[in-house]
């Protein structure tokens, strides 16, 4: 197919670049790299929740055939001493977790020896004969246990905002509220559980370096990460995470696996690769349990008097972990009473981390099963009671939004999904033996641009290469940055080479936030400018050159040409322009950074309005969701293709966490109890019925020079309200405490009531 | 193709078909096939999500069954033929499969992806499914967690259509 290079691809559905690679396994993950004489490094996880370390015996280890060494705390190179050196970019205040590091035991499952051996199986074998004693402390893990000892975490996390000030008398007016609701919510802990266990390969190159082929959402973060543990230089440490099977958040911080790969790499001088196994991906990072209390009160009519809302978030004992969880509250809602609290609890696990729309996940859909508690309270419909409260500025911040088109969401979901055929009382629709249900919420979620490098090149050949150092965890970046790319030098997709997920790369930041596509397309478009730039300098230097008296702004490049925009057939071949100025290439750099000026006056926030049917089955309380139509206003969408799919995956992580999942403590061992697939429920196809995509039209001047406000979390915030908003409108059961399994349905009176 | 496993001691020789082409491994008796084809053969298409059965990521073709390599012994699979991702089509020739895969966009992060290919054509052979509702049901041990189900379905579905009406040509 000819590309005709006046029609964008920025807009439309484009399939992934990378696609063929991972269609036929030429993707290569970070386990998935060999090097001359790798060695292989098996964790020894800790038994006990909080203690010390008495002594580790290797001797049965060392005696399989093939195992290398066993490091312990005891015997390994030598590292950083002081907890600041173990900091990243992403970790919240405190002292981070050190692996190896001494002997005392922070948290059940805790490395304590990496077994590293000349084969895999030989590492694992070995691995079970490590023993390891312990004097263990008294633990605890319950959330329930510590919340009486909340606290406000006295250093804020960088990048998280805490809750805004209270506006008005939010008591006052509850008190006086003449209509009121006033419940409890909960989030249990869940696990990203993304399909790549994390493992690093380090290879050792020839000069000493080290290429670390390391599954992150973030290289940058990682090299320096290691380079200020191990006192290496940057440019002797290399980090690659081409592609990654998945994130969620997990890998925003260094997972431990990358310190023991690097720490057996300079112990043994040679190339060695660790990877977890599954239940190893339970050690390191999961969304922390919430307990939330909302209380709205409201006129008759619907409409907020007041609005307080407070969480209790675990955390663990060395570092606070932050979220934006009750902010969002004061967000959505116009009310002129607002308090908003949020406070951790201190227990004996690892850290928790964010995890896909961390922190708004878990508050909307406390304020989201609240309002819907409220509609049927005041007898208005979900979506009135909404408009009716609907905030047309950022009342937390006192700002205006640079673009909400929520409205459209509410307006464009409810018709395509049929709302206005809802019965509105509760268990009033039926199919059979089937409960039918039908619940809305909203969804919001920041959209941010952060500082963000790419660097350009035209080759002679034609070809344009565009480069950043940030990531695809599926997310689609190769694409978009390919499309940005293609658009600004009017070529086709083949004749751009996308290069992402080094560490080499000009610089970027993690790949989360739903940040990336915003970011690293601007900073594309300003190095595009910056080098048509470049190129026209060149071709003013040209003999009887047409471009002789242009200005930037005038010329175009397509085709393979330089030209003037008024006047197409006045150009020079960029060919040509390169060959007289002898070169082979030309790069140029750009870099986009957030408008602080419109920051200081301007919000910006992506929206959804989620409309669900479930269906659950009267006898046996089992819940399936038919069908989800999800609206989402995120500014310009620049492959409608990926981004469907990013919603998509938002909207099945939703409805596990509505409905399946949840990490169980064992509280007297301090462990939790199901790491592993076959007990962790997650979505399967047979889960997943019809899911709609609408993306409303959105115009955003303001948010950034694209217009293109992110999709990663949105898909799945309020997702998991609606769901649990249609199982009551079904059932006539509320149930505030997610998932929302069959045995809560069952134990609830409502459900069981007899009509 | 011989490739040995130079320091293992217990190893045992098997000849295998992968990908049509004739293999002879040395296997110790504790290497899953799943490890033996990443680790021996470099075929690393074929993913490792658990270990343990639980996840489908490891799904491979042993005389047209789909299997879980990761719960399969390779020393058991001496004589069989084995078709991994890389068997099934190039970036060049792409099967059916894949290209349907592509087009309907039925991965982000691409890590299940293989798992899910193999799978699929291994259903279709198996020649149960019928409806949406059997694929979803079928294809039920292949977890995504990106959440592209609704994508792979459209694009199994694509896949099935086609052959439906390629069978119904031929006859
Ligand atoms: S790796 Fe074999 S089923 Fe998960
Ligand atoms: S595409 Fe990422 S797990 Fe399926």
């Amino acid at each position: 197919m000819t590309h005709d290079s006046n029609v964008p691809y920025i807009g439309r559905a484009t399939s992934r670049v990378d696609g063929p690679l991972k269609v036929t396994g030429g993707a290569k993950y970070a386990a998935e790299y060999a090097a001359p004489g790798l060695l292989h490094g098996y964790v020894v996880s800790g038994a006990i929740a909080k203690g010390r370390i008495t002594s580790i015996d290797v001797s049965d280890a060392m005696t399989v055939p093939g195992v290398v060494d066993v490091l312990t705390h005891e015997h390994r190179a030598r590292t950083a001493w002081l907890s600041y050196n173990y900091q990243d970019m992403i970790g919240p205040p405190g002292k981070p977790f050190r692996p190896l590091y001494d002997d005392k035991i922070q948290y059940s499952g805790q490395p304590v020896a990496l077994v590293v051996a000349e084969s895999f199986e030989a590492s694992r074998a070995a691995a079970a004969l490590v023993r390891v004693s312990y004097k263990s402390e008294e633990h605890i893990t319950d959330l329930e246990a510590v919340k009486g000892q909340s606290y406000v975490p006295p250093k804020r996390r960088s990048g998280i905002a805490p809750p805004p000030k209270p506006r008005g008398d939010a008591d006052d007016a509850f008190d006086a509220a003449p209509v009121k609701v006033k419940q409890q919510y909960r989030v249990p802990v869940e696990h990203h559980n993304p399909m790549e266990p994390f493992a690093t390969t380090v290879v050792r190159e020839q000069d000493g370096g080290l290429t670390i082929y390391d599954k992150t959402q973030g290289s940058q973060n990682n090299q320096a990460y290691i380079c200020s543990i191990f006192g290496l230089s940057k440019d002797k440490v290399r980090v690659v995470n081409a592609f990654m099977g998945g994130g969620f958040g997990s890998g925003l911080r260094p997972a431990y696996q990358l310190y023991l790969a690097v720490l057996a790499s300079q112990t043994l001088e040679r190339s060695v690769r660790v990877a977890l196994t599954r239940d190893q991906m339970f050690t390191f990072s999961y969304r922390p349990e919430t307990i939330q209390t909302v209380s709205l009160g409201a006129e008759p009519s619907g409409k907020l008097t007041a609005i307080r809302h407070h969480a209790v978030a675990g955390t663990s004992h060395f570092e606070d972990h932050q979220e934006v969880v009750v902010n969002w509250s004061g967000l959505l809602y116009d009310c002129k009473n607002a308090k908003l609290t949020y406070e951790l609890a201190k227990i004996d696990t690892h850290t928790p981390a964010d995890m896909r729309a961390p922190g708004a996940v878990l508050g909307v859909f406390a304020i989201e099963s609240a309002m819907d508690e409220l509609a049927y309270e005041v007898g208005v419909d979900p979506v009135e009671l909404r408009l009716l409260n609907y905030a047309e500025k950022d009342e937390n911040d006192d700002k205006e939004f640079t673009s909400k088109a929520l409205k459209a969401c509410f307006k464009e979901g409810a018709e395509r999904f049929g709302w206005s055929r809802r019965s509105p009382e509760p268990r009033s629709m039926r199919d059979g033996r089937e409960l039918i249900g039908w619940g809305m919420a909203t969804g919001v979620w920041e959209a941010q641009l952060m500082d963000t490098q790419a660097r350009v090149t035209i080759h002679l050949d034609g070809t344009l290469e565009v480069a950043s150092a940030t990531s695809d965890i599926g997310t689609g970046t190769y694409t978009v940055m390919a499309m940005t790319g293609a658009d600004m030098f009017g070529l086709p997709l083949e004749k751009v080479r996308v290069k992402l997920g080094d560490s080499s790369l000009p610089t970027a930041p993690v790949e989360g936030g739903s940040w990336a596509a915003a970011s690293t397309c601007s900073a594309i478009k300003l190095a595009c400018q910056a080098l048509t730039k470049d190129l026209l300098e060149h071709a003013r230097a040209l003999a009887d050159s047409p471009l002789k008296r242009a200005r930037p702004e005038d010329v175009v490049a397509r085709d393979g040409r330089l030209f003037l925009r008024d006047a197409p057939g006045t150009g020079v071949a960029i060919q040509d322009i390169l060959r007289s100025a002898k070169l082979d290439e030309l790069s140029a750099k750009g870099e986009a950074k957030p408008d602080s000026k419109v920051q200081k006056t301007h919000s910006s926030y992506t929206h959804s309005a989620i409309f669900c049917e479930v269906r659950v089955d009267e006898q046996l309380g089992v819940v399936r969701v038919a069908r989800i139509v999800n609206a989402v206003a995120a500014g310009k969408i620049i492959n409608p293709k990926t981004a469907r799919s990013q919603i998509l995956g938002g909207v099945v992580m939703a409805l596990g966490s509505a409905l399946e999942e949840e990490t169980f403590s064992d509280h007297a061992l301090g462990r939790f109890m199901n790491h592993n697939l076959a007990e962790y429920h997650m979505p399967v196809h047979a889960d997943i019925k019809d899911i709609d995509v609408i993306f409303v039209d959105e115009q955003d001047e303001l948010t950034n020079e694209l217009g293109v406000k992110g999709l990663g979390e949105i898909g799945i915030v309020g997702t998991g309200a609606a769901i649990a908003n249609a199982v009551f409108h079904a059932t006539g059961a509320r149930i505030r405490s997610l998932p929302i399994t069959v045995d809560k349905l069952i134990d609830s009176p409502a459900f069981t009531a007899e009509p | 193709m011989t490739v040995t496993a130079s320091d293992h001691t217990h190893a045992i020789p098997i000849d295998l078909h992968i990908n049509n082409q004739p293999t002879r491994l040395e296997v110790e008796p504790w290497t899953s096939l799943l490890d033996a084809l990443r680790e021996q053969l470099h075929l690393t298409g074929t993913k490792k999500g658990c270990d343990h059965g639980q996840c489908g990521a490891c799904t491979v073709l042993i005389d047209g069954t789909r299997i879980n390599s990761c719960l399969a012994l390779a020393v058991m699979q001496d004589g069989k033929a084995i078709t991994t991702i890389e068997g099934l089509g190039t970036v060049e020739t792409l099967h059916p499969m894949q290209a349907a895969f592509i087009e309907h966009d039925a991965f982000q992060c691409g890590y299940c992806t293989p798992g899910q290919i193999c799978s699929a054509v291994g259903m279709i052979k198996e020649g149960h499914a019928r409806t949406a509702d059997e694929i979803r049901e079928l294809m039920s041990g292949n977890l995504c967690r990106c959440g592209a189900y609704s994508n792979i379905l459209a694009a199994i579905e694509q896949v099935m259509g086609a052959n439906i009406s390629s069978e119904k040509v031929a006859a």
